[in-house]
């Protein structure tokens, strides 16, 4: 059984060691043992049997990278309750009260991020996507029930 | 034991960062920096900052390189192209007044600050039960404050972002 | 997967080659580490020497596993962005941002019993829920948190990117997703990080819901399940041998039934063993509240459809974090109110 701090620790280190050198035996493995036979079709970019037209280096939606921002203050916003959780029972009504009005200004925050549709990927309104969309329906009231 | 797995973790955070300015392709430069991130967070745990090491690789390394990672990606941005190409003497030069600077700024700090007491690995007290109850009792203010400006940076990021959706 | 070592190892030249082999092993190694963390049995003393059934037992062992996997976008962006195909590209950004947005709800859900038991190391998490209620009610998680549960596995089929969540590698719409371009070991490893995880979260799972360790019934009655499970799927297998449907099943079959019944025999001898008595229990419950987690993931992948990708963000953002912040809320307000 470990005693001091950094004993706890030495097993993490060694599984960490562990485990890069497995992955990296994994990638070098097939590297040194497959076979390298190239030749210009195989080479080309994979799209369905057609030959490749324009680059992958495309811009994409912005989308992704507003949920990228909108996942980091959420993050961040749960890395406090860990804190919070562990010594709550100190806290008792009191951090409740405090984590309520910490929690109630994020959510302000999110219900605006939600009404301004940063969410929503579809552009069109939900339901009346042309294959019926059985899924929205019950969804979309359960949702306004949790809120 | 402890002194060696600093050396060699601030040596990996040292040269990520040198790799984070000189690589010249963004996404390697992103990279390098999540190793730093990496690299600083095994030492505060080496402090003693349990807490801290795990958020700053859940909130950095997890979060917000993942923000960066992704721009990268989106705006496609290719290698930088070298503006101005310095000669092989400039450039031997640089590095050694480089580290002739760093050397001048370590004395200056060294002689300026007051003697102060060894760092102890481990001696720091920062669980996640001691952070919270710091955090929930003596710095409850700022605590706080932090959601109102998560809140400010939600609403500023749609505002950026409207024309776009 | 032997299979596939010695398959080509095509590196296409199209690709940022640092960064195409940088994924898979970015893939695996996250995907290994965790484990390091993971407690399988209880304290255990034989002689002198009093050690844990776990390789370590960190005081924030929760945060640890949660930090590894939100390290884990890295493997599949950075597969897609390398292999330089359309393809891997969209269904690796899909990937990552999915990833990142159930990180969320998955991040709600595990503090939820943490309010309860106020503790981040896995093992006083167990031993929080060791006991029962009424003398028969498992003291498990799963019964007041029933809600962070279903939010937790929900979120770990998407972290882990099974069905019905696969939607980075859904084969009609983009071929196979960040993976397209990979091939051989590179392409399996892949797969390897996805099992591995997908034991990561069952594991979690167990551990902050389920007990761990703990026998759901009371003590004198849990310790003859074990025997009678592996002794009637031993019987089975004999029986089946005798009247086999194959001829195959002659000796297969009863090979199988004999190493089952004596397993049973061995669970039957460490009654009289009170430390290998311990060790067996506390791992047979525990890989079997694995195994069942793991089949309701095949399970599942066998059953429901895939969602389309904007249903998955707005499952994900409008419904699964809403959810979990609302029972965290609520959680919180009864532990302060029943806590003298």
């Amino acid at each position: 059984m470990p005693t001091s701090y950094s004993d706890t620790y030495f097993p993490v280190l060694v599984q960490i060691v562990i485990a890069v050198i497995v992955a990296a035996a994994l990638v070098a493995i097939s590297f040194l043992l497959g076979k390298h036979v190239k030749n210009r079709v195989k080479d080309s970019p994979y799209e369905s049997g057609i030959a490749p037209t324009g680059s992958a280096r495309e811009r994409f939606s912005v989308k992704f990278y507003l949920v990228a921002i909108v996942f980091i203050l959420f993050d961040i916003e749960a890395v406090f309750l860990y804190p919070w959780a562990v010594v709550y029972r100190e806290l008792k009504l009191f951090g409740f009260g405090e984590m309520l009005v910490f929690v109630i200004l994020i959510l302000v925050g999110f219900f605006y991020v939600w009404k301004k549709g940063a969410l929503d990927w579809s552009h069109e309104a939900p339901g009346d996507s042309p294959y019926g969309d059985p899924d929205a329906a019950p969804q979309s009231s359960v949702t306004k029930n949790a809120a | 034991m402890t002194a060696l797995i600093f050396l060699i973790f601030a040596c990996i955070a040292v040269f990520c960062g040198i790799s984070l300015v000189v690589q010249t392709h963004p996404i390697a430069s992103a990279l390098s920096l999540i190793g730093v991130m990496g690299s600083l967070a095994i030492l505060y745990l080496q402090l003693g900052g349990e807490f801290i090491a795990m958020a700053q690789i859940i909130v950095y390394a997890g979060a917000i390189m993942v923000l960066f990672v992704f721009v990268i990606m989106l705006l496609n941005a290719g290698a930088e192209t070298p503006t101005f190409q310095a000669s092989t003497f400039v450039k031997y030069l640089g590095i050694v007044l480089l580290v002739a600077f760093l050397g001048l700024i370590s004395f200056i700090i060294q002689a300026a600050l007051p003697k102060t007491e060894g760092v102890v690995f481990g001696g720091f007290q920062g669980t996640a039960a001691d952070v919270g109850r710091k955090l929930f009792t003596s710095y409850l203010l700022p605590f706080e404050v932090t959601s109102v400006l998560i809140l400010i940076a939600l609403v500023g990021a749609i505002v950026l972002a409207r024309k776009e959706i | 997967m032997v299979k596939l070592i010695t398959k080509e190892g095509l590196i296409p030249s199209h690709v940022n080659k640092l960064f195409y082999l940088m994924a898979p092993f970015v893939a695996v190694a996250l995907g290994l580490i965790s484990i390091a963390v993971i407690p399988f049995g209880p304290e255990i003393t034989i002689g002198p020497v009093t050690t844990w059934m776990q390789l370590t037992d960190l005081r924030i062992g929760i945060l640890f596993v949660i930090a590894v996997s939100s390290v884990g976008v890295y493997g599949v962006a950075l597969g897609g962005w390398a292999s330089n195909n359309k393809y891997s590209l969209l269904g690796g950004l899909r990937s990552s941002a999915q990833m990142i947005s159930y990180e969320l709800p998955l991040a709600l859900a595990v503090a939820a019993p943490l309010l309860l038991a106020n503790t981040l190391s896995f093992r006083d998490m167990v031993n929080y829920q060791s006991g029962y209620w009424l003398g028969f009610i498992p003291r498990w998680n799963l019964i007041p948190e029933i809600i962070a549960f279903i939010v937790f596995m929900i979120a770990g089929f998407a972290e882990t990117n099974r069905v019905p969540f696969d939607l980075p590698e859904a084969e009609n719409e983009l071929v196979a997703g960040f993976h397209t371009e990979y091939s051989s070991m590179n392409f399996a490893a892949f797969f390897m990080a996805e099992y591995s995880n997908m034991v990561t979260v069952t594991a979690v799972a167990t551990l902050l819901f389920l007990g761990g360790w703990q026998p759901p019934f009371p003590a004198p009655y849990s310790d003859v399940v074990p025997i009678l499970v592996f002794a009637l799927a031993g019987l089975i297998a004999v029986y089946h041998g005798l009247h086999p449907a194959r001829r195959m099943d002659k000796f297969t079959l009863p090979a199988t039934g004999l190493v089952f019944l004596g397993i049973a025999a061995i669970f039957g001898l460490s009654l009289f063993v009170p430390v290998l008595k311990t060790i067996l229990m506390a791992l047979f419950w525990f890989c079997g509240k694995i195994l069942i987690l793991l089949f309701v993931f095949i399970w599942v992948r066998a059953t429901l459809p895939r969602f389309r990708y904007d249903q998955l963000m707005r499952f994900a953002w409008i419904f699964l974090f809403p959810l979990a912040m609302l029972n965290l809320l609520a959680t919180s307000l009864i532990v302060a109110l029943t806590t003298k």
